[in-house]
């Protein structure tokens, strides 16, 4: 690579263009941020208490330095004529979190909505929030964003005392407009104050998250845009066809990749036959190491073909990388287990199975599910003058950033990662493969490369869900009360993937890169607040044979584990409550009401607030499960089950319709209660939540990774099936229950939204087929044939 | 290679490329049309869908040479500034959440309104089966579509007048 210059005018000119970042560099030049020193004489005097000495740093020679978290002017710009726009180093998967961020920094920094913009998560541009993931946006990431937003207001409301001689106190702020309380033909424009300049303000904290300058944030009470539902800004741009998204990027001499994978997990290359693409139209190059290979041509068909027709040879392992799925659970069950945690006790277990009236215990099984975005990975790579910027769809883009400097071995001040708009992957984009491996090609050639997998190779290859297999037992006693609980999980986790380090990317494995110790992976816990006197909870994960350059690796799936644990727990809560003859909302009610001193952030009697909302929104009947079984073709029931994700709560019912001829299960209607705290946007939380719901439902009916003994088998729409519009409920019911037991609380905190839903759905229509059918199933996804045989079996 | 003729979105194309090209990345890649986008490449998700001839097709497994008739991409149902009463309806009802696959979801939708312009709650569960959406919109892409339905049949019958692509 040679040695960095300056950075190419057309890359700078492909950001011009960008719609995503379209004032930030016309800013930064005009302000003098981005090229030359810009006086800012008159700027400092009127900031006190600021710190104005703008913190140098060490930079190196490389173009992309980190933007300083610790400036005012890294977060907040106000424009001339008295806009705004806020730069986060956040990513939105889709969830409309930069809508969310916008309510909430204008509020705090007393702006109209529609006089700003955000620009989000392009590592040069925006400060390292670490991009998208857990569900953080609002619980934690926004609040640095609101203290900046609300010292800017407060740094404007300082400068607007200086110029009219008044106290603060004297003087109201509105929409970006201060004026003088007693004489209201005095006023100022935040435009007027600071437009186009820098606000040299200091802000302190030991790092990103604690960042916070002297003024405070609002109170919720005086909130006025949070809490609206103000449209969402990126959608027109997704329905006329005019956003630019990452997989649009077009250069000047672009190429198009396509990877080659390895037709058998933990095969060996042997030999690569050039000739038998080197004649095809547009041919560039075998680009290969180890046992990775990718074709590169001129068009992106010609890449297709020549992918297709490159003659590879390899050699097979010669012992089998996994079990084949069918085989999963048993292999689970008889592995060694590579970690095991900390059981979890209350009281005495022994004691209280001992004690028990009647012990029931279960089995249930969750295979492996994967990410499957609606399109594949891709990214586009430029190594223009020495310089390697990739436009990514990355939702950890800083990650990516350093995963990219990290395996090409250049300085990371000569790398940035462009965050553009992509297909959701619910986690799939934390652990991306395609950034390296463009840029990987792209320093190779020497020319701007677009690396796009194709179907078959996304799905057989994406990062997975963990397979669970979990045992319960349970302790009734002569009253139907739970005294004793016992819950045991294996998460087929080892070798858990992290974000984009160097040694996790497929590329960096196929080329040999091993990391000294494989992450350990981890199975989960039930999460719910039931006051059992006598409980044990433990977990164990174990690894595949094959750890490395395989299809069936595990990365973060939206809320990862926590589908799996509460499919198998609250299916179990629904069998103790059938054991007890208990109707399954007052069984858990009951759990749920035992006293208990234990309730931090009021997660008790918000749990609840959420099934009794769950319960009234549905009209829930009170009796036991199963219901009398019809007679008709179509059996009918109702399911419940719920859970907490961190701070959040969610209970969720299921009615079904199972047609016990074809054992064809359609969810005619959900209802979710969700707790979440302070809800910024209710529209948009409220989609957010019905996605999420269907998100799991398509886990719950349809998903599965099938594999035999070589490879990956479901490869496509047809053998990885998905939810379709048919399979959508009929209504569906969110209720945001939100801060109950005291929603007028001041501290009010906003907690995670975009993961919390998935956790019940599975066990909530387990429940409603069981309800339905007095058929039990414990292992999903409940498609036709599986839920056909299982009713066969019990003669429904 | 060899030339091959393409009316789209009102404009005529003459490219040379190979005819066994599929229409997506002539789109894409020649004509700078990215409201058509990749999923499968195999006929089976329906995000590179185009509107030919008044039917819904997917442009991933449809070779350039293949072509009968005009084509009719996202960028090219606005008329006259406005948008398509569908591409309104999204709006209101705010229905993607990443957006990516709602080419396929708008233009699957405008076939079918355009053959049927009153759909019943099962016809339009049929007519988009097979557009699929990874985020799960389809509930909402289900009142967008009832919503445009009832925009474009309140709407003066001046403006329905529309010229089946």
């Amino acid at each position: 690579m040679t040695t960095f210059t300056k950075v190419p005018k057309h890359v700078e000119e492909e950001l011009e263009k960008s719609s995503l970042t379209p004032s930030r560099r016309n800013f930064l030049k005009s302000a003098g941020l981005l090229v030359v020193s810009f006086s800012a004489a008159g700027t400092d005097t009127l900031i006190p208490r600021a710190n104005a000495q703008t913190s140098a740093g060490s930079q190196g020679a490389g173009p992309y330095h980190d933007p300083d978290f610790r400036q005012l002017d890294s977060w907040i710009v106000i424009h001339e004529d008295s806009t705004a726009t806020f730069y986060v180093g956040k990513t939105d998967c889709g969830q409309g979190t930069g809508t969310s961020f916008r309510q909430l920094m204008s509020d705090e920094l007393d702006i109209a909505y529609d006089k700003t913009t955000c620009i989000m998560g392009s590592t040069d541009i925006t400060v390292d929030q670490g991009g998208s993931g857990g569900s953080t946006a609002m619980e934690r990431d926004a609040w640095p964003m609101r203290r900046a937003a609300a010292e800017a207001r407060s740094v404007l409301l300082e400068m607007g005392s200086t110029r009219f001689d008044v106290p603060v106190d004297q003087l109201a702020v509105n929409a970006g407009v201060i004026t003088v309380k007693a004489d209201p033909s005095k006023s100022v424009t935040y435009g007027q104050l600071i437009g186009g300049k820098r606000f040299n303000v200091e802000l302190t904290g030991k790092d990103i998250n604690a960042i916070t300058g002297v003024a405070k944030v609002k109170p919720v009470q005086e909130h006025k845009i949070v809490g609206q539902s103000p449209q969402r800004y990126d959608i027109p741009a997704k329905v006329d066809g005019s956003l630019k998204w990452a997989v649009d990027v077009s250069l000047p001499g672009m190429v198009h990749a396509r990877n080659v994978k390895p037709p058998v997990a933990g095969a060996k290359l042997v030999s690569i036959d050039e000739s038998s693409v080197r004649s095809l139209p547009g041919f560039i190059k075998v680009v290969s190491k180890g046992n990775y290979v990718a074709v590169v041509c001129e068009r992106e068909e010609q890449a297709i073909k020549a992918a297709r027709q490159l003659k590879v040879n390899w050699e097979k392992p010669a012992t089998a990388p996994f079990p084949s799925s069918e085989d999963l659970f048993q292999y689970m069950r008889g592995a060694a287990p590579t970690s095991s945690s900390k059981p979890i006790l209350v009281g005495d277990p022994d004691a209280g199975f001992a004690s028990a009236a009647k012990v029931i215990e279960a089995d249930y099984d969750v295979p492996f599910q994967g990410h499957t975005a609606i399109s594949p990975a891709h990214a586009m790579a430029d190594p223009s003058n020495g310089q390697m910027t990739v436009y990514s769809n990355d939702m950890k883009s800083y990650g990516m950033r350093r995963g990219v400097a990290t395996f090409l071995n250049i300085p990371q001040d000569q790398v940035r990662v462009v965050w553009m708009e992509g297909p959701q992957g619910f986690g799939r984009t934390a652990a991306d493969d395609a950034g390296c491996e463009a840029a990987y090609i792209a320093k190779e050639i020497g020319r701007p490369v677009r690396m796009q997998w194709m179907r078959d190779e996304e799905t057989a290859w994406d990062t997975k869900a963990p397979a669970f297999a979990v045992k319960l037992r349970g302790g009734l006693d002569a009253q139907g009360n739970l005294v004793a609980y016992d819950y045991n999980a294996l998460a087929a986790d080892y070798n858990h993937l992290g974000y984009n380090e160097p040694d996790t990317v497929l590329i960096a494995q196929l080329m040999g890169m091993r990391r000294a110790t494989p992450a350990s992976g981890s199975a989960a816990t039930p999460s719910e607040m039931y006051a059992i006197p006598h409980r044990r909870m433990a977990s164990q994960v174990v690894s595949l044979p094959l750890i490395w350059e395989t299809p069936v690796r595990t990365g973060n799936l939206r809320d990862p584990n926590g589908p799996q644990s509460t499919f198998a727990a609250e299916s179990f809560i629904d069998e103790l409550a059938a054991a007890a003859n208990a109707d399954p909302f007052e069984f858990r009610m009951k759990l749920l009401t035992a006293s208990t001193d234990d309730d931090r952030t009021f997660r008790r009697a918000r749990s609840i607030a959420c099934l009794k909302a769950a319960a009234d929104t549905y009209g829930w009947d009170r009796r036991p499960s199963p219901k009398a079984r019809g007679t008709g073709e179509i059996l009918t029931g109702r399911g419940l089950a719920y859970a907490f994700r961190n701070n959040t709560v969610i209970a969720e019912i299921a009615e079904v319709e199972v047609n016990r001829r074809t054992g064809h299960v359609w969810v005619k209607r959900l209802v979710c209660a969700h707790d979440c705290g302070l809800v910024v946007n209710p529209m948009s939380m409220r989609h957010t939540i019905e996605c999420a719901m269907l998100h799991s439902l398509s886990r719950t009916l349809h998903e599965e990774v099938q594999f035999d003994t070589e490879k990956v088998t479901s490869v496509d729409w047809n053998s990885s099936p998905t939810l379709t519009h048919a399979d959508t409920p009929e209504r569906i019911d969110v209720v945001l229950v939100n801060g109950d037991p005291n929603p007028n609380r001041p501290d009010l905190a906003p907690y995670g939204g975009g993961e919390a839903a998935c956790k019940p759905m599975l066990a909530a229509v387990a429940n409603a087929i069981f309800d339905a059918t007095g058929v039990r199933l414990h292992r999903v996804p409940f498609r036709p044939a599986r839920v056909l045989a299982a009713l066969q079996t019990a003669r429904v | 290679m060899s030339n091959i003729a393409l009316k789209v979105n009102g404009k005529m194309h003459a490219l040379d490329v190979d005819p066994a090209t599929p229409l997506l990345y002539i789109l894409r890649n020649d004509l700078g049309l990215k409201g058509p986008h990749f999923g499968c490449g195999l006929g089976q998700c329906g995000l590179c869908t185009v509107i030919i001839n008044g039917v819904a097709t997917r442009s991933c497994i449809t070779p350039a040479s293949a072509v009968k008739g005009e084509v009719t991409t996202l960028e090219g149902i606005a008329k006259d500034g406005k948008l398509h009463p569908l591409q309104q309806a999204w709006i209101d009802e705010q229905v993607p959440q990443c957006g990516f696959c709602q080419n396929g979801q708008i233009m699957t939708a405008k076939a079918l309104l355009d053959k049927n312009p009153h759909p019943t709650d099962a016809q339009i569960r049929e007519g988009m089966n097979r557009t699929l959406c990874r985020c799960m919109t389809y509930y909402r892409v289900q009142a967008a579509i009832k919503r445009a339905a009832k925009m474009m049949a309140d709407a003066p019958a001046a403006s329905q007048k529309e010229v089946v692509a």
